[in-house]
């Protein structure tokens, strides 16, 4: 039985939110760190609850609930999560609270919101939703794992609705300690031209995206989401193409059934060294997509990829923005979403057109 | 699809013993693992008694063959989670699709704390190796690394009630063909952040905890790690001896009622036995023994039992809490009293609640007090709620 993405809903440095597509105004950054762009919470979160809510919790309330409002339900039978850094503000809060103030008098409001599954079961709280509720942090796989769960709900029949989301922020500590680890480029450069830049790192990002999957067959659905899979740490490049070509076989295709690529490029040379390795190899004559300089790069970026992926499996429109590459493709049918987070982890997410069993 | 997953190996480490057969010791000899801190930098030392696993970082890292500063979550989580393998005895292991799902709730942050004193006064300070992969999902990074696990690997976090959800979640990737073995479990260690937020919450005892006793006082909090290897039926005929018992039923439900603590009815404990049970195809008296969150603290054990009482009615099965002996161990305890719950299946124990004297007022339930093994336990239930209303219940069964 096939699993249908029957809505979605994505925050992110682009203007994203409550639409299935980029649009035509895509939004401009020239720092390291590219901010999403919030919405008026207010209206869609009860003040009393929002006041309490740090960043990450708002902004994943607020994409989980935009994401049930767009496929017209009001409660899933489950809800996991995947974020890599969990409640980033609370915990670094909690944690210098507790070096300045020598242990002493230490509120635990932040420890509370510390926890790392804070937004999955801040989703179920605002929603009172009893049912299966997971968080999964594992760096490049975070939302992955979250995906293979609900994936695995429905198989498994312990569920007839998942609520899945992505989701991680970026604070002013992480940022300067990320930047110290090299990760981002030194000088500030034009989101849009990180690929044109022959310097060292990438830019970071934070974002939030949710989808509602189930197993019915829709006109309304977006897309069908044939499969994922998840590879950590492959030997070499030949690991890497044979991991690729044996998942799209055991979905009953091939490389030259997918219409669209979307890769994992993020602007650092060394890092997309497998990305142009992939172009030169077995995806030399399919068309391909980037999509890290719209949301910068972060562990549960391909929740935004995902996000994009649906929209132009459903719409038949590739914005031009995110190509790569001379191929021209029109309608795809078959969208594979391949990222590489940090050389270790490796996925595969495969979207196809089709709506009804 | 229901097919049945299979538990072959255990691997435990608590500060009641550096293996499964030193923790089975302990139950025996009903000796507790609660005492001062020695090894925890904190000023708390003395006054705030926790559960420390009684080897020194130094000492854990040379037995898990690590590097001597690799931090104490990641070197019990190595080895727990080898004696589980070894335990298993698979043959020809990397032949077969391995996986390691494991939790911890709080990564390595006993070690970013070092790196933050100095960060705070100049951003440009602090060892680097102090912070990086120190999140939850380089815990379990580097003990996969080590173990040479890399065909599935993730980190699940949900608090108190993480392991027990990395377990099901292992199952599932069994039943489901993605990996034909998976080690799941938990680790977690004592840490400053984790004690002075629950000292913040006014939940530790100062004393050692009374799991579902009217006088209790709060948690003692407590550091391991605890796996168990879990395969599908036609791996059997690779392990060198047959399973302990199976896994047969899981459920994960949310309270949705407050953010860190439960509701009085108990809905979300209630919902994850009752549907534990409905997943198993078990009723509540085939239960011969549950393992309790029972962390000692007012709110979860008055509301666990009143979970208890709307499921099995005047009817329940021996009950007790091996957090009397181990202090609550969050990221860990799923796997730990995972581990302990198929003990009690193949070696018909009942394990005994510790420091129980008074039963609580508006609750039925007598935990049981004494060490008895050699009895028949078909089913056992263990039971794991975390903050965020995540309720997690497990079902093994006699096979």
């Amino acid at each position: 039985m096939s699993i249908f993405i029957r809505s979605s809903a994505c925050l992110s440095p682009q203007n994203t939110f409550g639409e299935n597509s980029l649009g035509t105004e895509i939004i401009e950054h020239r720092e390291t760190w590219l901010r999403p762009i919030e919405p008026d919470y207010s209206k869609l979160i009860d003040h009393k609850a929002l006041r309490r809510m740090s960043h990450v919790i708002r902004m994943g309330v607020a994409t989980a609930r935009k994401c049930l409002d767009q496929a017209s339900v009001s409660m899933p039978d489950a809800i996991m999560v995947g974020t890599a850094y969990g409640s980033l503000e609370s915990s670094s809060s909690f944690l210098i609270s507790t070096i300045e103030r020598n242990e002493e008098d230490l509120s635990p409001k932040e420890f509370m919101q510390s926890t790392h599954n804070t937004v999955a079961s801040q989703i179920a709280l605002s929603l009172k939703c009893h049912g299966h509720n997971n968080n999964f942090g594992h760096k490049g796989f975070s939302f992955e794992s979250a995906v293979q769960e609900g994936i695995m709900l429905l198989n498994d029949q312990d569920a007839a609705s998942v609520l899945v989301g992505g989701i991680d922020e970026m604070t002013d500590t992480s940022f300067a300690i990320l930047s110290r680890l090299g990760l981002y480029k030194r000088n500030p450069v034009l989101n849009l031209d990180i690929f044109k830049s022959p310097s060292k790192g990438t830019i970071g990002g934070e974002g939030a995206a949710f989808f509602f999957l189930s197993k019915k067959a829709s006109p309304a659905n977006l897309a069908e989401l044939v499969g994922i899979q998840i590879f950590y740490k492959p030997i070499d490049g030949r690991e890497i193409e044979q991991r690729i070509e044996n998942f799209l076989k055991a979905k009953g295709i091939q490389v030259s059934d997918i219409d669209l690529l979307i890769a994992g490029k993020n602007g650092d040379p060394k890092n997309d060294q497998v990305y142009e390795n992939l172009a030169a190899g077995i995806f030399r004559s399919t068309p391909r997509a980037c999509y890290k300089h719209l949301c910068g790069d972060y562990p549960t970026s391909s929740s935004f990829a995902l996000w994009l992926a649906a929209g132009i499996v459903q719409s038949g429109l590739v914005p031009p923005v995110i190509k790569d590459g001379n191929a021209a493709t029109r309608n795809p049918k078959r969208v594979l979403i391949y990222n590489c987070y940090l050389g270790s982890y490796h996925s595969l997410m495969l979207l196809s057109d089709r709506k009804e069993s | 699809m229901d097919a049945q997953v299979h538990i072959v190996g255990l691997g435990a480490i608590t500060a009641i013993g550096n293996s499964v057969n030193e923790c089975l010791t302990a139950f025996r000899e009903g000796r507790s693992g609660v005492g001062d801190i020695t090894f925890l930098n904190t000023r708390y030392r003395g006054s705030v008694p926790v559960a420390e696993v009684k080897l020194s970082s130094h000492a854990l890292a040379a037995r898990a063959g690590v590097h001597h500063d690799t931090g104490r979550s990641v070197t019990m989580s190595i080895i727990a989670a080898q004696e589980a393998l070894n335990d298993a005895g698979i043959d020809h292991l990397s032949s077969f699709r391995v996986g390691f799902v494991s939790s911890n709730t709080v990564g390595r942050i006993d070690m970013v704390d070092e790196f933050f004193t100095r960060f705070i006064e100049d951003q440009t300070k602090g060892r680097l190796r102090h912070v990086f992969d120190h999140e939850c999902g380089g815990v379990t990074q580097a003990a996969a690394d080590h173990l040479g696990i890399k065909d599935f690997v993730t980190t699940i976090n949900t608090a108190c009630s993480s392991s027990a959800n990395a377990i099901a979640y292992g199952a599932r990737l069994i039943r489901n063909d993605i990996i034909d073995i998976v080690v799941a479990g938990g680790t977690d260690a004592l840490t400053k952040f984790t004690l002075n937020g629950f000292v913040s919450l006014m939940l530790t005892d100062k004393n050692p905890s009374k799991p579902f006793d009217q006088n209790r006082a709060g948690l003692n909090l407590g550091e391991g790690a605890g796996y168990v290897v879990m395969v599908s039926e036609k791996m059997l005929a690779h392990c060198r001896k047959g399973p302990y018992c199976t896994l047969r039923g899981f459920n994960n439900s949310n309270d949705a009622f407050h953010d860190t603590s439960s509701s009085s009815e108990g809905t979300g404990p209630y919902l994850a036995m009752k549907n534990a049970l409905a997943k198993a195809n078990l009723a509540p008296a085939d239960i011969d023994y549950i393992n309790l969150h029972g962390t000692g603290t007012e709110n979860n054990d008055i509301t666990e039992s009143a979970a208890l009482q709307r499921l099995f009615g005047d009817d329940c099965p021996p009950i007790s809490s091996t957090k009397s002996f181990t202090g609550h161990t969050l990221g860990a305890c799923g796997g730990i009293e995972a581990v302990f719950s198929v003990l009690a299946i193949s070696e018909g124990i009942i394990f005994p609640n510790l420091r129980f004297e008074t039963q609580m007022e508006g609750s039925s339930h007598i935990p049981a007090t004494t060490f008895v093994s050699g009895q028949t336990i078909n089913n056992v239930m263990s039971n794991s709620f975390g903050f965020g209303g995540n309720c997690t219940s497990l079902i093994f069964s006699k096979i």
